[in-house]
């Protein structure tokens, strides 16, 4: 079967070896070296394959790491069999595609043109869906989205608050194309980014229209990224790298995963731009080993521009080359500092070095080197697409542009959600993330992740952007959002990064390998019980000695949650250590467990289930807990079904 | 040269452009402690003792791989920089066995004597986790506690720097991290050959010399410069001497050809200066016997018998083998020796090939 | 070659130095031929290392290194399964840790530990990308979400 990439009669002679300039373009309103009308209308045929109409309804189906855990791969199976069996295969198409950011309600299917959302789907529900969509044009009402806020269900996807709120620029395409098809990309104005900087720009004036845009580094520390490439095509070298660093080691954050797994010719076209912008014929991508998907996506569509000459020798008859190879990070959070990931590609230990020199100077392999992140250089082909106005139309003033959050922890709506530089934490976690979990009252919200801070209730209309969170002592960093509601312990939260930093430490400077131990233990002892009144001093200005002693960001950022989490939450640490309690009761050696004579039902569960033994009663006796045999295991409060266990 | 002008503590200081802060403040006799800072190995900035205050950044940069830039106002001595320094130290002695009384190194070390300097007490963190690693005493040269590492990096780099053979590199990761041979095997296991260019840059006692354990404390040793009796590269180290006795050999940092390096031999190789079976004055065999004998009577069996043989067979019969060991000078005199009074060509050396 | 002679040759060697001839020549070949020796081993024993270290040129102080630096290079023979359970902060704060203590008693095994019939072995990871289901654990190549302590026992049981 012909599809969109094959050439459309013998005059075109677009291939790798003798490439066309204007084959883009060609593809998708060509034929432009010839006019011919059969040509043509060929090609839009072939377009509109690919795009979702009347006579052609498409139901996308997230297949996104999420998803597939939950079944995705069996729904599309048994979709497409249900299909064929009805006989619909001319106007129904089944697309397996990355993630719709939607993952909590996983997995989902959207069908398009009509942007029905449906969620939860099990493999049993798509004989109903098939009937119902395409043979009886009605609803499967109990499959739809429930708004949390409105306990509506929602009609489209778009009508979701969760999705309705946002705006998705860099996820436009992710969950509406088959990653694993260049065509799906094309089809949707795919590659014409590149086709710009190369037609009509030089690389300075790629540089200008980036720094024009107003785009800053999503990988943390928020860095402009057209500045960042000048430096770089200043910088004197024969040969320049540009690395994409997508080793996302941030634990809550996925919106890398989901870019390169829903939509990896994006970030190849990014960073082709950047590279000739920069000057670079070479490039890597350091992928985590933990996303599996997200390589295997990024291997087909890098194959795949080879193959029809995206990338390679002389892109587009431009004189312009370009090879990019991937490289599987090895399980070490610290190589997403980008000298230690530099020594990492070259196969060394990654352990940051000291800057200067700055990678732009000498990186791999003392060569001059640009490392961006997956979602800046995701964002690069929309500036040159549509221009740095329309880029900068959103954000604000010194944020522009989107930002993706992965919403998660105790909010309703979990997901990756895209808005506009400037949005409050209030609107992204109540309207987008349809507020907290069972009701329970919002707490903390941690911003940035293990540098980040804990941000409590008073911060929640904060503008989110880079310089507002700094200044409030957390920051955007990759962008996760982990919502705590009031049964979460800002003392275990703090130790809990503290352990994530100091087992992350490669251990090459004093303050971070020897500091973040200490703070952890001392964290630890205050959750223990076994806090001493000057711990909290000692503890902040062994934060402060390592934030600004430490060689590396992680070591620099490592205090942050800890110093946030005194700056807004000392009263907490406080009871821990002076009143030995844990107001959220989430610290076990703080808890005493009791059992409410009222309310035992004297079923004796919990004796039976008690570790150490020490639940006495019968029959006619409540039971009761000899409290110095007790080890605190909570055993007994999670299988009483009467709610006698009382912890407090 | 280009030149710049920066205040340091308040003092207008002017050095060549390209020049550390460290060293800038080295050139004006400005203290800053360093511990894994060698101005023969590469930088590595990670020890981060040698912190001070710039004004215009933020932090607290280190100056040992900070460039000392045109007006750069630097403080090295502010409270906050104290108080950072003396936490760093806090922090590594918290993960130190306090063995000063009994270690070899006490006297020349470093950590002892910043954390003199900066008051450490060993309170502030006491009772945290420690490590307890095994001691390597399997090698009659070098002892290695890693338990008093303090994981500078100075070994690793003067092995691969200076010995070009990476015996040496960190294993694991951040609390865990060592420094030693593949598989942390000891060094006796390793392809280690023993030139003790790790010990000698060693700011601790994790790396000693082993002969010297127990031989003297630094403050009752003399240094002794000279020039290796070994081989004809001519190296240059010290020879510490207790009481008229030498204990081991120490590099010179001034030693002109080599510079801290040296071989097995130089650095552990003078135990034969007393050693009890060296020969002391010639010996003649008479009737099948050494027998002692003073230089003038060994002098003159040996020009007897050479006259004897050039007599007898011709100058040609007899050749000379001279030996690396000595100096240019003997080797010089040697073939005067061989050419003018024997009057052969007949003369060679050990190291010709 | 006479049959006696083919037994001596070890199959996943001759795999390995075709690995090592395929990257000799590339720069920082060292990470990626390590991941495949892995892959050929189940884990690295220090004989491969060494015959890495030869093939690559590479000294073994600096081999051994990098493979304790990476969290993913074993030195050790790894389970059948590999169980990677997460304790990354959306799993944290939903629960993981209970989810975890319930695998350690299941298996008897910490983390890094393998089970005595070599079925499973136990890590703990932070974070795995599949936040949105948190509490989740990856078992080889599988991700599963929303755990709790009950459901994971039967997926457990699932693997052999
Ligand atoms: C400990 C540490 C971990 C980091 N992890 C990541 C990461 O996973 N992904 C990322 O893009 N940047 C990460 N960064 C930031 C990078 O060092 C670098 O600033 C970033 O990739 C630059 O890209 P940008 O300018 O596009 O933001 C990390 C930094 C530190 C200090
Ligand atoms: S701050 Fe931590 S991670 Fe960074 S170099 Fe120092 S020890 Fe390594
Ligand atoms: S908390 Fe655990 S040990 Fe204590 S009474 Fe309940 S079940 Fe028993
Ligand atoms: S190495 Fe230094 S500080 Fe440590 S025990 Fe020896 S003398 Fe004391
Ligand atoms: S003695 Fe020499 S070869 Fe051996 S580890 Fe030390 S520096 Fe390396
Ligand atoms: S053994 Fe000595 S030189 Fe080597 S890292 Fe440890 S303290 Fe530094
Ligand atoms: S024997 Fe070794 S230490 Fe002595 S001069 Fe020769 S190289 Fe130097
Ligand atoms: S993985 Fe399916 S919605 Fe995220
Ligand atoms: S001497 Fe400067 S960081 Fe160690
Ligand atoms: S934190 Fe567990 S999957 Fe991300």
């Amino acid at each position: 079967m012909k599809t969109l990439l094959d050439p459309c009669c013998d005059r075109c002679t677009h291939t790798p070896e003798t490439p066309c300039r204007d084959y883009v373009r060609c593809l998708t309103e060509g034929p432009i070296c010839h006019d011919d009308p059969a040509c043509k209308a060929e090609k839009q045929r072939l377009l509109k394959e690919i795009k979702p109409n009347e006579e052609n309804q498409q139901i996308f189906v997230c297949t996104g790491t999420g998803c597939a855990s939950c079944g995705a791969h069996n729904i599309v199976d048994s979709l497409n069999e249900e299909i064929n069996h009805q006989g619909l295969a001319n106007t129904v198409n089944v697309v397996p595609t990355g993630c719709h950011g939607f993952c909590e309600q996983g997995p989902t299917l959207i069908i398009e043109p009509r942007q029905i959302l449906y969620t939860l789907v099990k493999p049993d529900d798509v004989a109903e869906i098939v009937q119902k969509e395409f043979v009886e044009g009605e609803r499967v009402e109990r499959l739809l989205y429930v708004d949390p806020l409105t306990n509506q269900p929602a009609t489209t996807f778009a009508n979701a608050n969760f999705f309705a709120k946002q705006t998705r620029v860099v996820l436009n395409n992710c969950g509406f194309i088959n990653p694993e098809k260049i065509e799906d990309y094309i089809a949707r104005d795919g590659y014409k980014g590149l086709t710009n900087a190369l037609q009509k720009m030089t690389p300075v004036e790629v540089i200008d229209e980036v720094k024009k845009s107003g785009l800053r580094g999503r990988g943390g520390a928020g860095f402009p990224t057209g500045l960042k490439w000048s430096f770089c095509r200043q910088a004197i070298g024969d040969k320049k790298y540009i690395i994409c660093n997508a080793d996302e080691g941030d634990p809550g954050a996925f919106m890398d995963r989901g870019v390169l797994e829903g939509d990896p010719h994006a970030v190849i076209e990014g960073m082709l731009i950047g590279a000739y912008a920069i000057g670079a014929d070479e490039g890597y991508v350091y992928c985590r080993a933990e996303y599996p998907l997200a390589i295997k996506h990024l291997e087909i569509a890098i194959r795949q521009a080879e193959e029809v000459g995206l990338l390679g020798d002389n892109i587009l008859n431009s004189g312009f080359n370009f090879h990019l190879f991937i490289r599987a990070g090895a399980g070490a959070f610290v190589c997403g500092e980008e000298t230690a990931l530099i020594a990492s590609i070259e196969g060394k230990r990654g352990m940051p070095k000291v800057r200067p020199p700055f990678p732009a100077q000498s990186g791999l392999w003392g060569k001059p080197t640009n490392n961006n992140n997956v979602e800046t250089w995701a964002n690069v082909p929309h500036i040159l697409r549509n221009g740095a106005d329309r880029y900068a139309q959103f954000g604000t003033e010194k944020s522009k542009g989107t930002k993706i959050f992965a919403l998660t922890g105790k909010v309703n709506n979990t997901g990756l959600a895209e808005v506009p530089m400037g949005m409050t934490l209030r609107d992204i976690i109540f309207d987008i993330g349809g507020g907290i979990q069972n009701g329970k009252k919002f707490k903390a919200v941690q911003i940035g992740g293990p540098s980040g801070g804990c941000l409590p209730d008073e911060m929640l209309d904060l503008q989110v952007d880079y310089d507002t969170l700094t200044k409030a002592g957390a920051m955007v960093g990759s962008g996760g959002l982990v919502i705590m509601d009031e049964t979460t312990c800002m003392v275990d939260i703090a130790r809990f990064f503290l352990n994530f930093s100091q087992s992350e430490s490669c251990g090459k400077c004093t303050p971070c390998r020897e500091g973040t131990k200490r703070m952890w233990e001392i964290l630890d002892r205050i959750t223990k019980g076994e806090g001493k009144e000057e711990d909290l001093d000692n503890l902040e200005h062994l934060a402060v000695v390592v934030k600004e002693t430490s060689l590396c960001g992680l070591g620099q950022n490592a205090p942050n949650p800890v110093l946030s989490a005194l700056k807004y939450f000392r009263p907490e640490f406080e009871a821990h250590i002076r009143d030995k309690n844990c107001p959220a009761h989430v610290c076990s050696a703080l808890m005493t467990y009791s059992i409410d004579p009222d309310k035992c039902k004297k079923c004796g569960l919990c004796a039976k289930s008690c570790p150490s033994g020490c639940i006495s009663g019968d029959k006619k006796t409540p039971y009761q807990i000899d409290v110095a045999a007790c080890i605190k295991c909570g055993t007994c409060a999670d299988v009483c079904k009467f709610g006698a266990v009382i912890r407090a | 040269m280009e030149w710049i002008t920066l205040t340091i503590d308040g003092r207008t200081v002017t050095v060549p452009k390209g020049t550390t802060v460290l060293e800038a403040c080295r050139m004006n006799e400005i203290p800053i402690p360093t511990l894994c800072h060698d101005p023969e190995l590469s930088s590595y900035g990670s020890c981060r003792l040698c912190i001070v205050e710039i004004e215009g950044m933020r932090n607290l940069p280190p100056s040992c791989v900070t460039q000392a830039t045109q007006g750069m106002v630097v403080r090295t001595q502010t409270t906050k920089v104290r108080d950072s320094r003396k936490t760093i130290l806090e922090l590594l002695v918290a993960n130190h066995p306090l063995d000063c009384m009994t270690c070899q190194k006490m006297g020349d070390c470093d950590l002892a004597k910043y954390a003199y300097e900066y008051r450490v007490t060993g309170e502030l963190f006491k009772g945290g986790e420690r490590r307890h690693l095994p001691l390597d005493d399997s090698n009659p040269f070098i002892l290695r506690d890693a338990n008093k590492c303090i994981l500078c990096g100075k070994c690793v780099r003067a092995c691969e720097e200076v010995q070009g053979r990476s015996v040496l590199d960190f294993s694991f990761r951040g609390f865990h991290a060592q420094v030693g041979p593949a598989f942390n095997l000891p060094y006796s296991e390793s392809e280690c050959v023993f030139c003790g260019s790790c010990v000698s840059v060693c700011p601790v006692g994790a790396l000693t010399e082993k002969k010297m354990v127990g031989q003297g404390r630094p403050w009752e040793v003399e240094k002794v410069q000279t020039t290796c009796p070994f081989c004809g590269t001519g190296c240059n180290f010290d020879l510490n001497v207790k009481d008229g006795k030498v204990i081991g050999v120490t590099s010179n940092p001034e030693a002109p050809v080599n510079g801290k390096a040296l071989c097995v031999k130089g650095r552990f190789g003078m135990d034969l200066i007393h050693n009890s079976e060296r020969l002391t004055t010639p010996l003649i065999k008479k009737d099948g016997e050494f027998v002692e004998a003073t230089w003038d009577e060994a002098m003159d069996l040996v020009a007897q018998k050479l006259g004897e043989v050039k007599q007898e067979h011709g100058a040609d019969a007899i050749s000379v083998l001279s030996s690396a060991r000595c100096t240019n000078e003997e080797n010089f005199l040697m073939q005067k020796l061989a050419r003018a009074v024997i009057g052969t060509n007949n003369i060679d050396h050990c190291a010709r090939t | 070659m006479c049959e006696a002679c083919e037994d001596l040759i070890d199959p996943k060697e001759t795999e390995l130095d075709a690995v090592i001839a395929q990257y000799v020549r590339e720069k920082g070949a060292l990470i990626p031929v390590l991941q495949k020796a892995q892959e050929i081993y189940g884990y690295l024993p220090t004989e491969v290392l060494k015959r890495v270290g030869r093939g690559l040129r590479i000294p073994l102080s600096k081999i051994y290194g990098v493979v304790t630096f990476y969290a993913q290079f074993r030195l050790m023979p790894m389970g059948r399964n590999v169980l990677r359970v997460c304790l990354g902060t959306a799993c944290h704060v939903r629960g993981g840790a209970k989810v975890l203590e319930t695998i350690e008693q299941e298996l008897g095994v910490k983390d890094g530990g393998t089970t005595e019939d070599q079925r499973f072995t136990l890590e703990i990871v932070a974070c795995i990308g599949a936040c949105g289901l948190a509490p989740t654990m990856m078992i080889n190549d599988e991700v599963h979400g929303r755990l709790t302590a009950e459901n994971v026992t039967e997926i457990l049981s699932k693997y052999e």
